[in-house]
């Protein structure tokens, strides 16, 4: 079964028209990149999947079922963890607290689970070293993987992750994109990412290419050609 | 030493209403960011709630318990003002998130209407309304764990309902025949006595700690400890803290934010109450008393630093310990042959309003210089 797929979302900000008929499928197991320049609608698109925004028309599948008028908690508890742009670390919350919070989206929520998982500290060591440290005190790489830790421990389907890389130091980077590798071979999840950074694009099993609000290009990213990455890719 | 030592109980005990007061304004303003004019009035039913509980206590099977009635009273007194808050929350707060002007407006029309219910409603019906909401929206909860099927939602709603209401009727016909004092709907102010126990004081080191006064320390003393482990180390207060420094990103987590907004007004309301029940063994019960109130508990929570507790703590207790030096011309004792003009000056300051006068005008220039307050939040998050 396909674990994710949208058929024609729509999603407007105020009266501007953003989203226009999008149509896309993650598989189990698959990393799926979403290319395009600033300002197409990439982070919009993911904000509509896990519900932040909500589509004027168009229908979201989740292993077959439909996502359509469900909060953000609730699709969270459905299996979609979010990596926003940004982080979004909740700041006055320790390191700790803030990996709690992660298994919310968990059955039975915090109060059922309050170990946390300790393949996250193998995935991300820096974690184990500032778990009594303010969320917000964190370097911009530290935050991005107290994050993506975050987001894996409510053991998510589907994992979206928006510009996991932007701003932060080439070795993180190469952490970070290891780590992810690692996620889908070891839990077989779906990942849904959104990127610039060629390297990172390349590690991807499928692409999506945006323009304007639309899918423009899709394929394998073996296939990705020099022109194709030129004309969307603003690097 | 002696003078010290009273001056500092005095201000202490001061102070402690003052922060029992503000504690659950510093749960809504300090943590929602919801600045709710009606939280006066919410200490109001909390004071009435007392007055009701302690006459309820007089009847003949419960006179045997009479001492007790205040510690009950504090559970009574939270509940009722907590399902009021929540239901102000649920009807009108929700509606204006985002919004603080109208927020503000919209509250205070709400406190006018509760200060004219108490005028114009008996009070044994006041109670009956509240014993019905409590149960109707109680049961639901409690029986849909006990029938896992949502078949029947419809069904149990409409049920606890339609029992909730009989419920209610009948504690206020109950109450109204049975009490003839709050049968009747009456504007003038009531008094609460306290029992036995609580009358008097206890001498030490040669001066009278008055009974009431410790007792209403010992009340903010538990609700201080409780309120700060319940946000610092439960469950929901991890929640309630994520949803107040980032909504979105804790709806995206799987924090039902609706539940956490119910939760968190409720407790803010319902220490309200608390407060309502330290006001009423002070002094005589009316619908304007939340008015009295509520100047203090904002100055309190805007002094502190909005958003932190301990400021809170600490701002109360120093206008306390001030009102007192100031209010009771403490400086002219300790410094008797002060020259004439000062001495007149503070004598001129040493009643208990012109001393409030004076630490307002204080708090406000120390505003000027200080903005956030005592204890401003920090860090790298500030200014994101």
């Amino acid at each position: 079964m396909t674990l994710l797929e949208t058929h024609n979302i729509n999603t407007y900000y105020g009266e501007s028209h953003i989203l226009r008929d999008i149509d896309l499928s993650v598989q189990h197991g698959e990393m799926v990149c979403l290319i395009g320049r600033n300002g197409v609608g990439k982070t919009t698109f993911l904000k509509s999947l896990i519900g932040l925004l909500e589509p004027r028309s168009g229908d979201i599948y989740l292993e077959g079922n439909s996502l359509n008028r469900m909060q953000p908690h609730q699709r969270a508890r459905a299996g979609i963890g979010y990596v926003p742009q940004g982080r979004e670390i909740i700041p006055y919350l320790t390191v700790e607290e803030n990996l709690l919070l992660g298994m919310e989206a968990l059955k039975g929520g915090l109060t059922a689970h309050r170990k946390i998982d300790s393949f996250i500290f193998d995935i991300f060591p820096v974690l184990r070293k500032f778990l009594a440290r303010k969320g917000g005190d964190l370097s911009g790489g530290q935050q991005q993987q107290l994050a993506i830790a975050r987001a894996l421990l409510g053991s998510p389907k589907l994992l979206l992750l928006d510009e996991p890389t932007e701003g932060i130091q080439p070795n993180i980077v190469q952490d970070i994109e290891s780590a992810v590798r690692r996620i889908i071979n070891e839990k077989g999840i779906g990942v849904l990412l959104v990127e610039q950074h060629l390297h990172f694009v390349r590690q991807a099993d499928r692409y999506y290419a945006m323009q304007r609000g639309g899918i423009v290009a899709t394929g394998r990213t073996s296939d990705l050609s020099q022109v194709v990455v030129d004309k969307f890719l603003s690097v | 030493m002696q003078l010290i030592l009273e001056s500092l109980f005095n201000g202490v005990a001061i102070g402690s209403v003052l922060l029992i007061a503000a504690l659950g304004l510093a749960i809504v303003f300090g943590l929602m960011g919801v600045i709710n004019l009606a939280h006066g009035e919410l200490m109001m039913l909390g004071a009435y709630s007392t007055y009701i509980t302690q006459l309820i206590f007089k009847l003949p099977i419960l006179m045997p318990f009479y001492n007790a009635y205040v510690i009950v009273a504090i559970a009574v007194a939270f509940l009722v003002s907590g399902v009021v808050g929540i239901l102000l929350e649920r009807s009108v707060i929700r509606r204006l998130y985002g919004n603080p002007l109208e927020t503000l407006l919209a509250t205070w029309g709400v406190s006018l209407i509760l200060q004219q219910f108490v005028r114009s409603v008996p009070l044994a019906y006041g109670a009956g309304l509240i014993i019905a909401l409590l149960l109707g929206l109680l049961l639901p909860i409690v029986l849909s764990k006990e029938f896992i099927s949502n078949r029947y939602d419809r069904f149990i709603k409409l049920g606890s309902w339609s029992i909730a209401t009989l419920i209610g009727v009948l504690t206020a016909s109950g109450l109204s025949s049975s009490i003839s004092k709050i049968g009747r709907a009456s504007a003038r102010n009531v008094d609460v006595t306290a029992p036995s126990w609580m009358r008097g004081g206890i001498d030490l080191w040669g001066i009278t700690f008055p009974v009431t006064r410790l007792v209403i320390i010992v009340i903010t003393l538990i609700s201080v400890l409780s309120v700060t482990w319940f946000l610092n180390r439960s469950v929901w207060g991890i929640r309630i803290r994520a949803v107040t420094q980032n909504r979105s990103m804790s709806d995206c987590l799987g924090i039902s934010t609706e539940t956490v907004d119910i939760l968190t007004f409720g407790i803010g309301s319902g220490l309200a109450g608390v407060a309502g029940v330290a006001v009423s063994l002070l002094g005589s019960v009316g619908p304007n008393v939340g008015g009295s109130y509520i100047v203090g508990c904002f100055m309190v929570v805007v002094l502190g630093g909005v958003g932190n507790l301990i400021g809170t703590v600490i701002a109360s207790f120093s206008i306390g310990i001030l009102t007192d030096l100031i209010g009771a011309g403490r400086l002219l004792t300790i410094w008797p042959d002060m020259p004439g003009p000062l001495a007149s000056t503070v004598d001129f300051f040493a009643t208990t309003s012109m001393a409030r006068v004076l630490i307002f005008a204080l708090i406000v220039i120390f505003l000027q210089f200080r903005p956030a307050g005592l204890f401003p939040q920090k860090g790298r998050m500030v200014e994101a």
